[in-house]
């Protein structure tokens, strides 16, 4: 083994990972302590189960499935616009899932433009309420990611492999068999994986397009319990189903080996001399165009709707602005000092925390910690504080990730020379990791930003009328069919959002 | 085979070749004779890679022509060329058995007839892997593996190899013994090698011409003795001393 890391200081990394055990502890423990016994699930409950499994299951097949012909026409064609469209495909990730669910209403739903379409050419509309509404979200959300794996799945495949191919004259169906299958079949069970786990906690696109009992995710479950029926026992032992279904999930993700990790690609392209002909370019084309559009569409709606309104929106929306940047700033903070301490002590983090990151979810956490606070105070005055720690808790995984590689570089390069030169504490961080790493600092930060200014989860749990961040406001105006006012906030809100991680990728970029 | 170009016997010809990578620019303008064993050396990032990548075609030249036995295949796509290749690393499908890896020089979709396979089950006895035909590449060693990607250069049965820096990764001796076994097959096929090597050594005992790229230009092939007895100055520079 290579050196180990030296931590910038080691009782940081320590008490940070207690403090996180503790916060993601506590309120589990909260959780199991309230809920009754497992005689208390009706058969509402078992249809939540059995839906979030379905839907899940459904979400993965279908998002990977698709990724597949788009990941190879972005692997084998060169064009222009081709480093925007892969950089587009890497959008959903940050991008609220409120304002996603506004888009694709304006693309698919009631008064969409694809029954406006169909009505025109005398065709039966389509609704977008039900399963097939929330596998359509969740694959508008993890096509883009799959595609993005899969890219790097070509990426990986040595160049000189395919001017080998082209050496021995092997056409598109050969070079599918030799090169690409063997590479698909190892990387698409981590995908799918990967998205089902990613899916298992969908509370947010389950809210709006789900709901009734046909269409409940159990993270849906858990709020009705709470909101509609008062019933924290009931919301308790359902948050419990939904977190040994996870936790089983992720041991399972984990007998089985790797889990993906989702990173950019690089854009590089690989020269390629089969799938000349006509057809493969129209077929790549056609492919190509559809994507693009299936992601660009709901974005461009969504602001072509909010121009009008957003100069006149009522002082609410611009009180749950504010409240969600103070959040977003108080999460980022938090998760990018937990993130450092973390990657100082442990190089191999990255990868365990990510499974548990995934593993977690926002409304278990939030049903343990309003079990927890209840008694004391009023949960909503905690409202705020609460939604950025759990934003922070979320963030932590995919900021881990970003920095610990990083991090290890950094040490292995120039840990020595810092030792030896005695540069520990703060020197080491403004004059070694801060220079060396601001690049991964700033997109790390950014995504923690994005995450929690776009985050409709715990928030909804613990709010009253008085407070809200941006995308419950976003959610509330929806409720009261305010719809040209919801959609100059989802447009505020996509603002913010692209514009924090733009910002703050920008500030790590500038001077790296 | 018949010389279809009359007095020189030029098979291959570059013919007034510019080509273009972003900044570097490498010029051609030279004929090689049949049946030569060739080695392309100079200093590294002058081009020589770039050069084979021209023959094979995974590169096109901005402006000229290459010619093959008179016949323009500068728009031939790879496949269809007459050039088997060995790469320096990536010679072998890590997932495909070692008798496959070779019959795919046959058939790029692996369907051979008895005929097929038997000549296969030849190339490997050749190269002296008989009886490792169901191995992995991963279970050879790195000669064994040389040796199966010669194996499929082999029942490519083209009449011009292309090897760049094929053996780099072997030691001293296992490269002579490659190299040495180059020349006998080259010889047996009576085909024109060329091989890029940043060794003068293996110019020195493997070539019978050498080219020397250098400065963005592929100078004509030259003796080889009689190159290293009175070097030009692009390969004084690069030799030293």
């Amino acid at each position: 083994m290579a050196r180990r890391v030296v931590p910038i200081s080691a009782w940081a990394g320590a008490a940070t990972a207690a403090l996180a055990a503790m916060l993601v502890g506590l309120p589990i423990a909260a959780v199991a302590w309230r809920a009754g016994g497992w005689g208390g699930l009706g058969p509402a409950d078992w249809a939540a189960l059995r839906f979030t499994l379905v839907q899940a299951v459904l979400s993965a097949f279908v998002s990977v499935a698709l990724a597949v012909p788009v990941a190879r026409a972005l692997a084998r064609r060169r064009f222009r616009g081709r480093g925007a469209l892969v950089l587009l495909m890497g959008a959903p990730f940050i991008l609220p899932v409120i304002v996603a669910i506004l888009g694709l209403l304006a693309v698919f739903g009631r008064g969409g433009i694809l029954n406006g379409l169909l009505d025109a050419l005398g065709l039966p509309g389509i609704q977008i309420y039900g399963l097939h509404g929330v596998v359509l979200a969740h694959v508008f959300f993890n096509l883009p990611l799959a595609t993005r794996f899969l890219l790097q799945g070509w990426e990986s495949i040595p160049q000189e492999r395919f001017r080998l191919a082209a050496n021995l004259g092997m056409g598109p169906r050969e070079i599918m068999r030799y090169l690409e299958w063997p590479m698909l079949r190892e990387r698409m069970p981590s995908a799918l994986l990967v998205i089902f786990l990613i899916c298992l906690s969908s509370f947010a696109v389950a809210l709006t397009l789900g709901g009734g009992p046909r269409a409940t995710t159990l993270e849906l479950a858990i709020y009705q319990a709470f909101r509609f029926e008062f019933d924290l026992g009931r919301a308790a032992l359902l948050a419990l189903v939904q977190l040994a279904l996870v936790v089983s999930a992720g041991l399972v993700a984990l007998r089985l080996g790797r889990v993906a990790a989702f990173g950019a690609g690089r854009g590089l392209t690989v020269e390629r001399w089969d799938a000349k002909g006509a057809g493969y370019k129209a077929l790549d084309g056609t492919v190509l165009v559809l994507v693009a559009l299936f992601v660009l569409l709901p974005l461009v709606l969504v602001a072509l709707r909010g121009v009008p309104t957003l100069a006149g929106l009522p002082p609410q929306v611009w009180r749950a602005a504010g409240a969600s940047i103070g959040v977003a700033l108080a999460s980022t903070a938090l998760c990018m000092a937990a993130a450092l301490a973390l990657a100082s002590v442990r190089r191999n983090w990255g990868e365990m925390a990510g499974l548990l990151g995934l593993a977690i979810s926002p409304l278990v956490l939030g049903t343990g910690a309003f079990i927890l606070i209840n008694p004391v105070m009023s949960p909503a005055t905690l409202a705020l504080p609460v939604t950025a720690l759990v934003n922070a808790l979320m963030a932590l995984p995919f900021a881990l990730r970003v920095i610990a590689p990083e991090y290890a570089r950094t040490e292995r390069d120039f840990g020595r020379l810092a030792d030896t030169l005695g540069m520990r504490g703060w020197a080491r961080m403004r004059y070694l990791l801060w220079p060396q790493m601001r690049g991964a600092l700033g997109f790390a930060a950014g995504l923690a930003a994005a995450l929690s200014m776009g985050d409709l989860g715990v928030i909804a749990l613990f709010a009253d009328p008085e407070r809200a961040t941006l995308p419950l406001e976003v959610y509330r105006l929806m409720g009261a069919y305010r719809m040209e006012d919801a959609a100059g906030a989802a447009l505020l809100l996509l603002l913010l959002s692209f514009g924090a991680f733009a910002l703050l990728d920008w500030g790590g970029r500038r001077a790296a | 085979m018949p010389c279809l170009t009359g007095e020189g016997g030029a098979l291959l010809e570059f013919d007034g070749i510019t080509l273009r990578l972003g900044d570097f620019t490498l010029h051609a303008d030279m004929r090689i004779a049949p049946e030569r064993r060739v080695a392309v050396i100079g200093p590294s990032g002058a081009g020589k890679s770039t050069l084979l990548a021209l023959v094979a075609g995974f590169l096109a030249p901005e402006a000229g022509r290459l010619l093959w036995q008179g016949v323009d295949i500068t728009q031939e796509p790879p496949g269809a060329r007459p050039v088997a290749m060995i790469f320096q690393e990536g010679n072998l499908f890590p997932h495909l058995s070692v008798y496959e890896n070779v019959a795919l020089g046959v058939n790029p979709a692996l369907k051979l007839g008895a005929g097929e396979k038997a000549r296969v089950m030849r190339a490997l006895e050749r190269v002296s892997l008989g009886g490792m035909e169901a191995r992995k590449p991963a279970q050879l060693s790195g000669g064994q593996q040389s040796r199966a990607a010669l194996a499929r250069a082999l029942v490519q049965d083209r009449p011009i190899l292309a090897l760049d820096e094929p053996f780099a990764a072997l030691g001293p001796a296992l490269k002579v013994e490659m190299l040495d076994l180059v020349r006998e097959i080259a010889d047996e096929r009576r085909a024109t090698v060329l091989m890029v090597s940043h060794d003068p050594q293996d110019a020195r005992r493997f070539a019978e011409e050498v080219i020397v790229v250098a400065e963005g230009h592929a100078a004509p092939p030259r003796e080889t003795a009689e190159i290293f007895a009175d070097p030009p100055e692009a390969l004084r520079d690069y030799l030293g001393g």
